[in-house]
């Protein structure tokens, strides 16, 4: 089990992404017509596929997550373009210097990238937002590292505090947002922004896993 | 679905051929983004502010239709009911701008503030003076005390109308932003909804509205309304929506108005008009005088069934605002 791995030719992370988001198309269209206008999934589905096909498979991590953050904001629009845009560029920006990528980078740029996210959605945890699975889930992997937890298993703990996060939406009043707009209506439904964050960081947490067994 | 289109994905794509070609006279698309509907009229005469706006396509007239003389110079193209791309409103303010500074006047929604806030920032970079106005016109969609988290509607049409002839009268960019802001704050809009709409690439309604009800604050997006109540006549619509206008701002007695009902897609513009005649009794029973009036399909919601009411008071630099001439896609003023 190795503690990092290769920026280098990793850009099949973010294919994995791509890929997971094509699968869940109909899905994530679903959830947001329950308290949303149903075109999530669409969306989504657009910007991701358009990336895919942008992305160089032999290109670095950081590089195809940059082809990803701007296909996003320069081609998709509506609130999940520059929201996402901004993710994953925040984590495109603080890993391209990078060689070999460990824990505790890989921690600090998803803490930084949570924060860039809840600064220009203006959203904060518990708003029932995709902030309620960045954030919680970024924290449960700096608390791992820090207490000197092995990479793979602060995926693991990113990935079930964002199980928790996505799964937490449900009992939530939206505060921000189209949904906000219905107050306690918006209470049992889970939120669509939280449920494709879910999809991408238990992607990502599955990805870097296997390239950490490698 | 028994609809005309194409591909359900590729709405957007497939309508502006259509559309530039059948309004050729008055817009055309940015060379660098097909995405960026521009005014002929951009660059003609004296150098002005440059008005900007943009939203999710759906809304027919808004927002592409009211691009050209006098009213919006350049308008950014999202896909159906979501907000275009920062891109496209940086090219937006790029096209609009001759020198005087622009304008981006557009609705308070989530991705339409985050894409602006974007935009904003690349071409400030650029040397160009960008300033805003956010459209929050709808009483339902928050309390009077958090108008900041009210949604822009129909009301936006007056906010162009008043903006654009400010800044053909040449304005400077801090009167056109005054007089667009005020315009906003004098205007409020309340819906109804009785019919939901279908997101072709989606493929069926979203929300659901019972026969025999209807829906009072329905959003322009199909967000459902405040609350459900069994379905009013005509007059009963009327006299429900003006009472939520006029109690919010308030309108009373002596106030000078522009009144503006929209259809939302699938009410005919006859029942628009059955609805107008009482909103017009309605305010001359609160001794508030109507000076202009509009009514038609101003700012739908693809095929949704129902109505908007907007009202927005008057004084004279509006006045003469409402009466400046426009010649775009959508209205045409002499």
């Amino acid at each position: 089990m190795s503690e990092k791995f290769s920026n280098a030719g990793s850009a099949d992370i973010v294919l994995a992404l791509c890929a997971a988001i094509h699968e869940s198309k109909d899905y994530l269209s679903e959830v947001d017509g329950a308290i949303g206008d149903g075109d999530h999934g669409v969306n989504m589905n657009k910007g991701f596929t358009l990336a895919s096909q942008r992305i160089d498979a032999s290109s670095s991590f950081s590089d195809a997550l940059e082809v990803l953050a701007d296909t996003l904001v320069d081609d998709i629009g509506g609130s999940m373009g520059p929201i996402y845009g901004t993710f994953f560029m925040s984590l495109s920006e603080n890993l391209s210097s990078s060689d070999e990528i460990n824990a505790k980078e890989f921690g600090n740029s998803l803490a930084d990238a949570a924060q860039a996210l809840e600064d220009l959605a203006g959203a904060r945890p518990g708003d029932k937002t995709l902030v309620d699975v960045a954030v919680p889930a970024s924290e449960a992997f700096q608390a791992a590292e820090q207490r000197g937890d092995g990479f793979s298993s602060c995926l693991s703990a990113m990935a079930e505090a964002s199980e928790a996060g996505w799964k937490s939406t449900e009992g939530m009043q939206a505060r921000l947002g189209r949904a906000a707009r219905l107050g306690e209506r918006s209470i049992g439904h889970l939120d669509a922004g939280a449920t494709s964050c879910n999809v991408i960081l238990q992607t990502m947490a599955k990805e870097i896993s296997a390239k950490l067994q490698g | 679905m028994q609809r005309v289109i194409n591909d359900p994905d590729m709405l957007v794509e497939d309508m502006l051929p259509g559309f530039l070609e059948a309004n050729k006279s008055l817009v055309h698309a940015s060379s660098e983004n097909p995405r960026t509907v521009v005014s002929n009229f951009v660059g003609q005469g004296a150098p002005r502010v440059g008005i900007v706006s943009g939203g999710g396509s759906g809304h027919w007239p808004a927002f592409i239709g009211y691009c050209g003389q006098n009213m919006v110079d350049a308008v950014a193209v999202g896909e159906i009911f979501s907000s275009p791309t920062a891109k496209a409103f940086e090219q937006c303010i790029r096209e609009a701008d001759s020198g005087k500074g622009v304008a981006v006047l557009y609705g308070n929604y989530a991705g339409d503030n985050m894409n602006v806030k974007m935009a904003l920032r690349r071409v400030e970079k650029e040397g160009i003076h960008v300033a805003t106005v956010v459209a929050n016109d709808d009483v339902a969609s928050a309390p009077s005390d958090q108008r900041d988290r009210r949604r822009g509607v129909a009301g936006e049409v007056l906010m162009w109308k008043c903006g654009g002839a400010r800044a053909a009268m040449g304005g400077s960019l801090e009167e056109v932003i005054a007089c667009a802001q005020k315009a906003i704050d004098n205007t409020r809009s309340i819906g109804i909804g009785l019919s939901p709409c279908t997101i072709p690439s989606y493929g069926k309604p979203n929300f659901s509205i019972e026969p025999g009800s209807m829906e009072v604050g329905i959003g322009h997006h199909g967000e459902p309304g405040i609350k459900v109540e069994p379905l009013k006549d005509a007059n009963g619509m009327a006299d429900e929506m003006v009472e939520a206008v006029c109690s919010d701002l308030p309108f009373g007695s002596g106030d000078d108005v522009v009144v503006l009902i929209s259809g939302l897609g699938a009410t005919p513009v006859m029942e628009q008009y059955i609805l107008s005649a009482r909103v017009f009794s309605d305010l001359k029973d609160r001794g508030i005088s109507v000076y202009k009036s509009y009514v038609g399909n101003w700012f739908t919601s693809l095929e949704m069934g129902g109505v908007t009411l907007t009202l927005m008071k008057l004084d004279d630099e509006l006045r003469e605002c409402v009466d400046f001439s426009v010649n775009t896609p959508a209205l045409v003023q002499l």
